[in-house]
């Protein structure tokens, strides 16, 4: 069996990889080197913890965990019990608040990101500022702001979705709370019953997944404008509640060439830029 | 290894998260996936063996397996599966040196992101698909473009870096995703404005308007004409061959004429070019010939008795596939009458059948190499291009060989039916990923600046693999004698 892995990639950034992990971390400020070497030691245990509370984690009811992660799943998702979801949908990041927390342990970090597959943990110190770059422009972000996570979640991505929408970005008070949330945006936006989306079992495309035999979207094929407006409005609705209750600062949802933003998330329109780097 | 626990499903021990995977699935990581009931990397590097029978495609390679017997001739490193050194300041991720008939020659092999990319379809069929320059669509996007009617067949130019990077997001997906699926060989459903729906999938026919099309045209109307006037002679009085570009009747085609076939009063509407050959008979549809037409006679003005038109003559009007015939007999009144069509002649029209090849869909894949990733292969790009164009470089796609555009850059063509299966993969950029070689001798790849310090043995890769793990497939090259 494989161990953890740890590789420097350029700029001075971190690659930790375990099976289906892959995070990238950047730290700032004099305490650095020892911040990374806490995300490494702290990574070392982080895939067979989660390992350990699977059975658990992949149900949607059931007792506490012991892990540290998998009790924040856990309570990540609690705000959501009116509908089906279970603790795998803050997985990646949870992950990320982990490592994070493991990093902001020891003294003289200025700044870190922590950025689980696309869900991305941060550590703003006073005075600094983050550029998240996000489907359809970025975001800056600032110690003055309460928002310390955030997580992209879409039907094409490596996790399964319900919903149909290309991207839901949302910014929360951690990773794990954003990645939740993401998750369920992304579910509400869709159009039940439309001929144009193709939906298997979950469990065909991946016999371990904790969504059993729920359809997952395979493919969306063309929607008119007004279908894409009537999706967007189910999912944009579903954010709006999830603001209003405080569970996350905004969110950016995406499907087709429509963006929606809720919550004062300034997204800058950028034009689309042809991206000539590999020419 | 691999823990059963239902009989196609088995577990993976690559991490902790034991993933249960199904035959042709991959587990969490997208890494390691189930093929034919053996856990194995999903990307391993692929190595082209001659010796490898028809069958067994896809094997996975270990190296406590291998016997040590692979000689430099048998065996060809290929890209897939060898990933990228992007941006390339670093040596490509295998620089193989090895032996072809005595003379020492490097490989350098790696998978290139090609954002100037896209395909030219081939389509043999004279249905009409739609005017030149108009627009191709998958999924309701423009991703691509109509371009001439060719022999037999229609030509499409679909993708490029206007579609992939210049328009939409939305756009660039659905072109990226498009190529992809015509590259893998899969089939892919496409629209065309003011035209027919097609199904394209390379070496397969392509299905017009839902309509499988079977048979490629023997030649046009006036090519069938001069192939079968001799078999036609004494057997029947006049043959109308409808196509939608050049239409022949054999009384008055040069053919009849050094047959002396004498006139039968026959009028065609349309264009007269020569005797016996008309333009625009019709315009181009999904009928006769590639015409709008699905009665033949609507082709015919009356008949001119003076010109030798009688009650009895026998009249005979064929496609250019002999999809379509039908046999005719005036009547008192001059007007051609349905008749049932004599043996002889249902044989003349299954010859013309039989002529016609199998109609296919052709996909090329055409790309651009000529930017950084050539620092990759040499420290001097430029003199890589040079010794491309000049001839000493050879090129290959996954083992495919290709053709090099002449002029500047190395812009190449490749049949996508030729490269190892799994050849092709993208980027979200969006751009398509495919593997890429250059041979070269030795001692010229020192000369261009390559990088002499990287290069190693075939049987060093197999031992070892490359930076992005070390499992290897051996597969059979498709153009192998």
């Amino acid at each position: 069996m494989n161990s953890a892995q740890a590789t420097w990639l350029s700029g001075g950034r971190l690659h930790l990889h375990h099976g289906p992990i892959d995070m990238i971390l950047g730290i700032d400020g004099p305490g650095r080197e020892a911040g990374f070497r806490r995300a490494s030691h702290r990574f070392a245990t982080l895939l067979q913890e989660l390992v350990d509370d699977l059975p658990r984690l992949r149900a949607a009811h059931g007792p506490m965990p012991g892990g540290e992660t998998a009790r924040a799943m856990v309570r990540a998702v609690q705000p959501f019990e009116d509908r089906f979801v279970t603790p795998m949908a803050a997985v990646a990041g949870a992950g990320a608040d982990t490592i994070l927390a493991a990093i902001r342990e020891g003294p003289e970090i200025t700044r870190a990101y922590v950025n689980n597959g696309g869900d991305i943990a941060l550590h703003l110190g006073p005075g600094t500022t983050m550029r998240v770059a996000m489907a359809g422009g970025c975001v800056e972000l600032t110690h003055a702001d309460q928002v310390r996570g955030v997580a992209t979640s879409g039907w094409r991505g490596r996790s399964q979705s319900l919903g149909i929408a290309d991207s839901v970005t949302v910014l929360a008070h951690s990773a794990g709370a954003a990645d939740a949330a993401a998750t369920l945006i992304c579910n509400a936006v869709d159009l039940p019953g439309h001929p144009a989306i193709t939906r298997l079992p979950a469990s065909d495309a991946s016999p371990d997944s904790d969504l059993g035999d729920r359809p997952v979207t395979t493919h969306v094929g063309a929607l008119s404008r007004s279908e894409i407006t009537v999706a967007l409005d189910h999912g944009a609705r579903f954010a709006e509640t999830c603001r209003a209750r405080g569970l996350i600062h905004g969110a950016a949802l995406g499907l087709g060439p429509e963006m929606r933003t809720i919550g004062g998330l300034a997204v800058p329109s950028s034009p689309q830029q042809p991206d000539l780097t590999h020419a | 290894m691999a823990d059963r626990v239902r009989e196609e499903k088995i577990r993976c021990d690559a991490c902790p998260v034991m993933c249960y995977i199904a035959d042709g699935k991959v587990g969490a990581c997208d890494r390691y996936g189930n093929v034919g009931g053996q856990i194995v990397r999903c990307d391993p590097i692929t190595i082209l063996d001659r010796r490898l029978g028809a069958g067994g495609e896809v094997r996975p390679f270990l190296a406590a397996d291998w016997d040590g017997s692979l000689s430099g001739e048998d065996v060809f490193v290929s890209g897939v599966g060898a990933g990228t050194t992007y941006p390339d300041y670093k040596p490509a991720p295998f620089i193989v040196s090895r032996e072809i008939a005595g003379a020492d020659t490097v490989t350098v092999v790696t998978e290139a992101i090609f954002s100037y990319c896209g395909v030219k379809v081939k389509i043999d069929t004279d249905r009409h698909l739609g005017e030149e320059a108009a627009a191709v669509r998958a999924e309701g996007e423009v991703v691509g473009h109509v371009t001439t009617s060719e022999y037999g067949s229609q030509m499409l130019s679909l993708g490029g870096v206007d579609h992939l990077t210049g328009g939409s997001k939305s756009e660039g997906r659905t072109t990226c995703d498009a190529l992809l699926r015509l590259c893998q060989g899969a089939a892919v459903d496409l629209d065309i404005d003011g035209g027919a729906p097609v199904t394209v999938q390379a070496g397969c026919a392509p299905i017009v308007n839902g309509k499988r099309e079977e048979r490629m045209r023997v030649g046009c109307g006036s090519a069938a004409i001069g192939m079968f006037a001799s078999q036609w002679q004494g057997h029947v009085d006049d043959v109308v061959v409808v196509d939608d570009h050049i239409t022949g009747v054999v009384s008055e085609h040069q053919a009849g004429k050094v047959l002396d076939w004498p006139d039968t009063g026959i009028r065609i509407k349309g264009r007269r070019s020569t005797p016996g050959r008309y333009f625009q008979v019709a315009g181009p549809g999904r009928g006769w010939g590639g015409t709008d037409i699905d009665d033949p006679l609507t082709i015919l003005n009356p008949w001119l008795g003076k010109k030798g038109a009688r009650p009895g003559l026998t009249l005979l009007m064929v496609s250019t596939t002999g999809e379509h015939a039908a046999y005719y007999i005036l009547d008192d009144d001059l007007v051609p009458q349905p008749a049932k069509m004599p043996e002889i002649l249902q044989a003349s029209v299954d010859l013309i059948a039989q002529n016609c090849e199998p109609a296919l869909c052709t996909v090329m894949f055409q790309a651009g190499a000529g930017g950084s990733l050539r620092s990759g292969v040499t420290r001097n790009p430029v003199l890589l291009t040079r010794s491309v164009q000049s001839g000493e470089t050879r090129v290959t796609c996954g083992g495919a060989d290709v053709y090099v555009w002449p002029g500047g850059g190395i812009t190449l063509m490749v049949d996508v039916t030729a490269m190892p299966e799994g050849s092709f993969g993208y980027v979200p950029t969006p751009a398509l990923v495919a593997p890429l070689e250059f041979t070269l001798p030795h001692e010229a790849y020192c000369r261009l600046g390559g990088h002499d310090d990287a290069v190693r043995s075939v049987a060093d890769i197999v031992e070892k693999g490359g930076e992005y793990g070390s499992d290897v497939r051996m597969v059979k090259g498709k153009r192998d004698e």
